[in-house]
């Protein structure tokens, strides 16, 4: 990978995302931002991809199951050129083609539709299983939220991944500490989820979730284990790359006014002049 | 439409049929694939297993990801027929049904066996009264209520052939036999099986069977009734109900279901849309949960079977 590229990727990534909050007023910040470094490694330097025919039968599939990090996957399907970069204004809008939660009929390049917790790890199991039996080359890709993680479908999920040996699948669980209503330590406790991936028949790491190269590098030692699925887990912030977003301690859903909607335009200005470099 | 009132009595079992029909199927088409959870002691498809090991997936007790990873399968070309008891299909999983089935337009076909009193020995926790009024409230759904094998059969077919998620529903034993082999069926399409001036009794699945039988008991009084299988009940044959309650004295619905939102709700509501002043009776379970029991002693005592459509009849027509 070249790191500076991938680096820059992640930027615009994170800059469309605020400017779509920006426009809205209001939208998931937080889970979208911790997701930005992984988007920008898995469609830039990962996988088989191809923006102009994005139902084609080689490609690699993406199924976002933490569904309201929707912003960032749109902020990374425009910038690969799956649609038009102005339709990303158009964000919860009456009729938009961007609703916030992933819709495969709607968004091309969205491959299954998500937003109902838990559900899209289990469509990704079947998709990689699909593959399996013809035994085509076909990857799945899918990131879970540590929240999302409460929810009981993703340990059936997980039970199948192992026991169907899918090791055409690689599962993120984003953990950022927090969901909705505060830290998942004080919410439901998940404990150490490398251990418990471990323990459920995968190959599991942990590696720093805002570090490209260590995500790329995860991935690249997941492409080495067989008859195995793996999982990397992510470790991020809530809100990465703003460090004012970071330290805000309600932001899974926010509300731009004020002192925040200040603090969102400077971070587009200043991630519009980094990207601009 | 063809249909062929059959003769004998053959009564294959239900399960037997949905097994012979998937191996048909799955020889023929390579994306058939077939998923249970936990249940295929149950429905009998060991042996589909065994002829078709990679294509048959025993997903384990885990209802809600048999429906999401069949719908992520359906994403890639393959046709997932599903098998568990019917309120494991519909009740556990509704928003799986909701979110990964219909609303993202996926390709499954789901056979919840043992619906209603079908549940016997398992009792009231194995039950399911509400089926088709969950499934009946989501859009993008094929809901179908087989009366007989040879229905069944076309049924299991039909949702091979027709792109969309199918919920058919359907005991795992026999029913008595209704219509030849060679009987072709509509999406869509009521079937006019008897014609009778006073009385119009609409029925599903194994409760056909039971409006024959009060029939035979109300000629011999001069009632006469007539039978229409709604097998069909999304999309729903709203015309045969309009022809073919006009005129009438009263008009019997028949189920193996709660009488909220299933074939007597979506009879209702096309004779109160279209204005229709014919009186409405519905043989259906109660607003209560059954318990365990034989299929006789059950249908007894939920009140749904050939002697409540009989009591239900005489009585409504003595008072008009």
């Amino acid at each position: 990978m070249n790191k500076e590229n991938t680096v820059r990727f992640a930027k615009e990534i994170r800059l469309e995302t605020a400017k779509m909050l920006m426009m809205r007023g209001f939208g998931h910040l937080g889970g979208s931002f911790s997701i930005v470094e992984t988007l920008a490694v898995l469609y830039n330097d990962i996988m088989n991809i191809n923006p102009s025919d994005p139902k084609s039968e080689d490609r690699d599939w993406f199924v976002l199951s933490k569904g309201h990090a929707g912003p960032a996957l749109y902020a990374t399907l425009a910038l690969k050129g799956y649609f038009p970069k102005d339709w990303l204004m158009t964000l919860n809008d009456n009729g938009t083609r961007l609703p916030s939660h992933p819709d495969r009929l709607r968004t091309p390049g969205v491959d299954c539709t998500t937003g109902s917790l838990g559900q899209g790890s289990s469509q990704a199991v079947g998709v990689a299983k699909s593959f399996q039996m013809d035994n085509k080359p076909n990857r799945v890709y899918t990131i879970i939220g540590d929240g999302e993680l409460n929810e009981g479908q993703v340990w059936e999920a997980f039970q199948f991944a192992a026991h169907q040996k899918l090791d055409n699948l690689i599962v993120f669980i984003d953990e950022n500490h927090k969901q909705l209503d505060g830290l998942t330590k004080d919410i439901i406790n998940p404990f150490d989820i490398r251990l418990k991936m471990e323990a459920f028949g995968f190959n599991a790491m942990r590696v720093d979730g805002n570090d490209v190269e260590a995500i790329y590098n995860a991935i690249q030692k997941a492409f080495l284990v067989k008859e195995k699925p793996s999982v990397i887990v992510l470790d991020t912030i809530k809100g990465q790359g703003v460090e004012y977003f970071e330290k805000m301690f309600d932001n899974h859903h926010i509300r731009f006014a004020g002192e925040s909607e200040m603090m969102l335009k400077d971070a587009i200005e200043i991630l519009e002049k980094e990207v601009s470099e | 439409m063809k249909i062929i009132r059959a003769i004998e009595q053959k009564k294959p079992e239900f399960r037997a049929v949905y097994v012979e029909t998937l191996m048909e199927l799955m020889e023929s088409n390579p994306n058939v694939v077939n998923l249970d959870a936990d249940l295929v002691g149950a429905s009998g498809a060991a042996k589909l297993f065994k002829k078709y090991e990679s294509r048959c997936i025993n997903m384990g007790i885990s209802e809600a990801n048999m429906i999401g990873a069949a719908a992520g399968m359906s994403l890639t070309g393959k046709i997932p027929f599903i098998h568990t008891f019917a309120p494991f299909a519909t009740r556990r999983v509704m928003d799986q049904l909701y979110m990964s089935g219909v609303y993202s337009n996926s390709n499954i076909k789901i056979y919840g066996s043992d619906p209603g009193f079908w549940a016997i020995h398992n009792g009231g926790t194995h039950t399911t009264m509400e089926d088709l009024a969950l499934t009946r409230a989501l859009a993008n759904i094929t809901i179908l209520a087989p009366s007989d094998a040879t229905q069944f059969k076309w049924c299991i077919k039909k949702a091979a052939d027709t792109y969309g998620v199918f919920y058919i529903r359907a005991g795992r034993k026999s029913f008595v036999d209704l219509y030849d082999s060679s009987s072709q069926f509509e999406l869509g399409k009521g079937i006019i099986l008897e014609q009778g001036k006073n009385v119009v009794i609409y029925a599903i699945g194994e409760m056909v069977a039971e409006a024959y039988k009060a029939r035979e008991i109300l000629l011999k009084e001069g009632i006469e009734v007539a039978i229409v299988d709604m097998f069909s009940i999304k999309p729903f044959d709203e015309k045969i109900v309009k022809e073919m309650s006009q005129g009438k004295s009263l008009v019997i619905t028949a189920e193996n279901h709660s009488k909220y939102g299933g074939l007597g709700s979506a009879v209702a509501e096309v004779l109160a849309e279209n204005a229709m002043s014919t009186p409405l009776r519905r043989i259906a379970v109660q607003d209560r949960f059954s318990e365990v029991g034989t299929a006789d002693y059950l249908q007894k005592v939920l009140k749904i079977d050939a002697n409540a459509i009989v009591e239900v009849i005489q009585s409504s027509l003595k008072t008009d």
